[in-house]
């Protein structure tokens, strides 16, 4: 298979709008001829859906929770990225595009890049115009924080809650068109697979989760927005419901699967308290603007925090990287935290964390200011902790949050199945090895409101309608599929539950997947998967039947996938022997414990192909070619 | 610590429903509440009962999706805080704690705990945004808007939709929730071009799903999870009474 990016030729800063010149068009009159399904409602679904309504097709959008206002992206805290230079601090498009690739470390394609950082500033006009409430200085005009792994203050938000903000405006454009019965909604309904008719994906097949009714839907284009893998290590930031299986069905469809293992392990979240732990709390990258990190030099000081003199303690970062100090991009800021703890210099009870310390900030603004700035991540840390943070140090330690690898997809968001596009965390487009902060919530509505509605109706001008219909025989089969399988997890009678399996998945991931990875933990991890698989399909156990709510059931289905998938995610980071962003390979580091890339060897992207269960998937190269930046060893000392 | 759970249990919509009871033993008090309810229902699997159902997602208070009755108290006993973000060091050994579902009319339950807010949705879609198309807007910093503007604004557009108003509220009104997209836009210039529209058409949606009127208790300001203040209720009535007299 010959991976065709699609990347438009001439120079980077005219390449979109050349190409969106170059696209064919589709009269307002024919718009309605055509129908897109959206599954996934969160910044990229909600957005693309709004969009793609507004224009005149006719669009069925799919979420599995009861609204599509509570979607995942929901949870984004800090805020969004634009080239917009409102501080006069000498951002540009072609910084913010710079920033992105280096932050990415080198692994991203340019041109998708540039346009991201080209329409970021379109972004932050809609959602003004749609009354999201961003926050503001005295004389009215938007205020700007700074965020990791940049050096200008571009990041636009509100309050600790920017993700919210920015999904209630996108749900607020989703809610018109679903007034003005332009958008067809089905909540608490889950896509378990998509149907591909003489190669080109022509619909889906959906479980209603109030009924257990499996049923089809036909469109001339699916969209897939439906985020990332982060919880295959279990323990994540991400929301309990969030999953791999949208994709993952996809991708045995015959969609490649690109850099499964970039995984972001964000530095800033609530540590581990115990064994019962569901899942972990982001505390919001923005803290470290004026939050710092530290630890005891002595190994296994117990003393508290107020007790160690100032000599006494290792701001690690701000030691490390003078000039980004705590503003270290993520994938470094976690690795440091990692080799603090692993040094046995920990904080906490369990000696698994840092400190991240207000007290400086304290005493140089005053409490009133930093209650402003980061009132409500205060209060949740409280309330989750018990401690009070305007005293005592946050304890913080890395925890898996974003990832990066997702559906390989061309320039126009499309995936290697015709009429499969893949927006948002779910594609692996725009971040290379390593998401800088403020750019998820960029690209979620960078793809839905200003890529897809172009690039989907140049496909809809060239490919013409689907001409299939749901009483295709394919709809017949796939349906029969995911009833014998959903049947299949109800019948094994064994005795253990798919959280006891998702944990146990999450462990083996987490340690020879996560923070860091060598040659033999994943092979041993190679090892370990097949034998949870296959013990999960003999000794499943799942009550109660199809024909009702049933969350056993649906969480059962989804941990399967997770198993299957997480081979994949172990044979890439296998096969890319180089440190680069967040996958940092153990054996190949500097003498100073920094990742050392290889570009002569691994300057691609690695585009998975499905070859069966527990079958090695084959892998396809797609070369990284760097026009306009210099390849370049990334530095924030 | 051991603890007596009676939890409403219901097999679905037509099911009549009744309490159960369970023990929860050896609760950890660092627990959150729905992980205390993940031991419980990893226990009664083991027992080869059916787990208990019950609404959750992000876990981290931002989703809306949680939606427990605690004693009587929509989110439970803590001021500010969802269900999910509640943990177990605000109980002790030996207490019986009563969960059930949301009840209002307008949200019907689907299984045990679990209720349906799709009224909510349809509220929103009667007139709970701006009417702009994607494209073709201003430069954002063309219309400044003074901070304390932005700042109310943002005030009530903290509302997560959760439903634990209506929970609380003896007429089961959905008044603070409307309230706070109402004043969300009320406080914008992006919200003036269709004010008086949005208001009405929010109200008479919200009548059709069933939803009660306000008759101010403010039970429901007490348990929001977002603190929204029932000043927001009072911006609302104010909107409606403009409406309603403003010629066209």
């Amino acid at each position: 298979m010959k991976l065709d990016a699609k990347i438009p030729s001439g120079p980077l800063t005219e390449k979109w709008d050349n190409y969106k010149f170059e696209m064919k068009l589709i009269s307002p009159s024919n718009k309605r001829k055509y129908k897109a399904i959206v599954v996934g409602s969160g910044l990229a679904g909600a957005s693309a859906a709004a969009s793609l309504a507004e224009l005149g097709y006719n669009v069925d959008c799919f979420c599995y929770q009861d609204s599509p206002r509570r979607a995942h992206s929901i949870s984004a805290q800090g805020g969004i990225n634009a080239a917009k230079n409102y501080q006069n601090d000498g951002d540009s498009i072609y910084r913010l595009f710079y920033d992105t690739v280096k932050g990415g470390d080198f692994r991203s394609r340019e041109a998708n890049v540039y346009r991201l950082a080209q329409v970021s500033n379109n972004i932050i006009d809609q959602c003004a115009a749609q009354g999201v409430p961003f926050a503001r200085e005295y004389g009215g005009l938007l205020d700007n924080r700074s965020f990791g792994g940049s050096q200008v203050s571009r990041t636009f938000y509100a309050r600790g809650q920017t993700g919210q903000q920015l999904l209630l405006g996108a749900y607020s454009a989703l809610s018109r068109q679903i007034g003005l019965g332009k958008v067809k909604m089905y909540n608490r309904t889950e896509m378990l697979d998509i149907v591909v008719v003489d190669d080109r994906a022509v619909g889906i097949v959906v479980r209603d989760m109030i009924n257990g009714k499996i049923s089809s839907y036909a469109a001339d284009v699916v969209i897939l927005t439906t985020g990332g893998y982060g919880n295959v290590y279990y323990l994540s930031t991400n929301a309990i419901g969030c999953n791999v299986t949208a994709a993952y069905r996809a991708y045995k469809k015959g969609a490649l699967f690109a850099n499964p293992c970039y995984t972001q392990i964000h530095p800033t979240c609530i540590p581990v308290s115990g064994d019962y732990q569901s899942k972990l709390t982001l505390m919001s990258e923005s803290l470290r603007n004026d939050g710092r990190i530290w630890v005891p030099i002595a190994k296994g000081d117990k003393r508290p925090a107020a007790q160690i003199p100032e000599d006494e303690r290792d701001y690690f970062l701000e030691r490390k990287y003078p000039s980004f100090g705590n503003l270290a991009p993520r994938d470094i800021s976690s690795r440091s935290a990692k080799e603090a703890c692993d040094d046995g210099r920990g904080v906490g009870e369990t000696g698994v964390g840092v400190y991240l310390d207000f007290a400086d900030a304290i005493g140089r603004l005053g409490k009133n200011v930093i209650a402003e700035r980061y009132g409500n991540l205060f209060d949740m840390y409280e309330r989750i902790t018990g401690e009070d943070p305007y005293t005592v140090p946050m304890r913080i330690y890395p925890a898996s949050h974003y990832t990066m690898g997702g559906l390989w997809v061309d320039y126009n968001l499309e995936s290697t199945i015709p009429g499969l596009f893949v927006l948002g965390e779910a594609n692996f487009s725009d971040h290379g090895a390593n998401r800088l902060g403020a750019s998820a919530l960029m690209q979620g509505l960078a793809d839905g409101y200003f890529v897809v509605p172009y690039t989907v109706g140049n496909h809809f001008a060239t490919k013409g309608p689907a001409g299939v219909d749901t009483t295709h025989p394919e709809f017949k089969k796939v349906e029969e599929e995911v009833k014998q399988r959903t049947e299949k997890f109800l019948s094994i009678g064994g005795n253990r539950s798919a959280d006891s399996f998702h944990r146990e998945l999450g462990t083996i991931m987490w340690d020879n997947c996560g923070m860091g990875r060598n040659e033999a933990g994943l092979k041993k991890a190679l090892e370990m998967i097949p034998k949870v698989r296959e013990e999960f399909w003999q000794n499943l156990k799942v009550l109660g039947k199809n024909e009702e709510l049933n969350q056993a059931l649906e969480y059962a289905g989804r941990v399967a996938d997770f198993i299957e998938f997480s081979e994949v995610m172990c044979h890439d980071a296998l096969d890319r022997n180089e440190s680069c962003g967040a996958h940092f390979r153990e054996e190949y580091q500097t003498a100073e414990g920094e990742a050392m890339r290889n570009d002569n060897d691994y300057l691609y992207v690695a585009a998975w192909e499905y070859k069966g269960v527990g079958q090695k998937p084959e892998i396809h190269k797609e070369p990284l070619e760097y026009e306009n930046i210099k390849l370049a060893t990334r530095s924030y000392k | 610590m051991n603890l007596t759970l009676y939890v409403w249990r219901q097999k679905n919509a037509d099911d009549k429903g009744r309490m159960e009871t369970y023990q929860a033993n050896d609760i950890s008090s660092h627990m959150s509440f729905l992980e205390m309810l993940d031991v419980v229902n990893e226990r009664l699997l083991t027992d080869g009962i059916e787990p208990i159902a019950f609404d959750h997602d992000c876990r981290e208070g931002i989703c809306g999706m949680c939606s427990l009755v605690i004693n009587g108290n929509p989110h439970g006993p803590e001021k500010g805080t969802t269900v999910c973000q509640l943990h177990m060091r605000h109980f002790k050994d030996g207490d019986k704690i009563y969960i059930e579902p949301w009840r209002a009319k307008a949200f019907p339950v689907i299984k045990d705990l679990i209720v349906d807010r799709s009224a909510f949705d349809r509220i929103m879609q009667a007139g709970g945004f701006v009417s702009v198309n994607t494209g073709g807007t201003p430069d954002a910093n063309a219309i400044p808007i003074p901070k304390e503007n932005a700042d109310t604004a943002m005030d009530a557009a903290q509302c997560i939709g959760c439903g634990a108003c209506v929970a609380a509220c003896k007429n089961a009104s959905a008044m603070l929730f409307l309230a706070a997209k109402v004043s969300q836009y009320a406080y914008l210039p992006q919200g003036q071009a269709e004010r008086t529209e949005r208001v009405k058409n929010m109200l008479t949606q919200m009548d059709l799903e069933g939803f009660g009127n306000c008759t101010n208790f403010y039970e429901c300001e007490a348990v929001c999870p977002k603190e929204i203040s029932v000043k927001f209720i009072a911006k609302l009535n104010r909107e409606f009474l403009r409406a309603t007299v403003k010629k066209p």
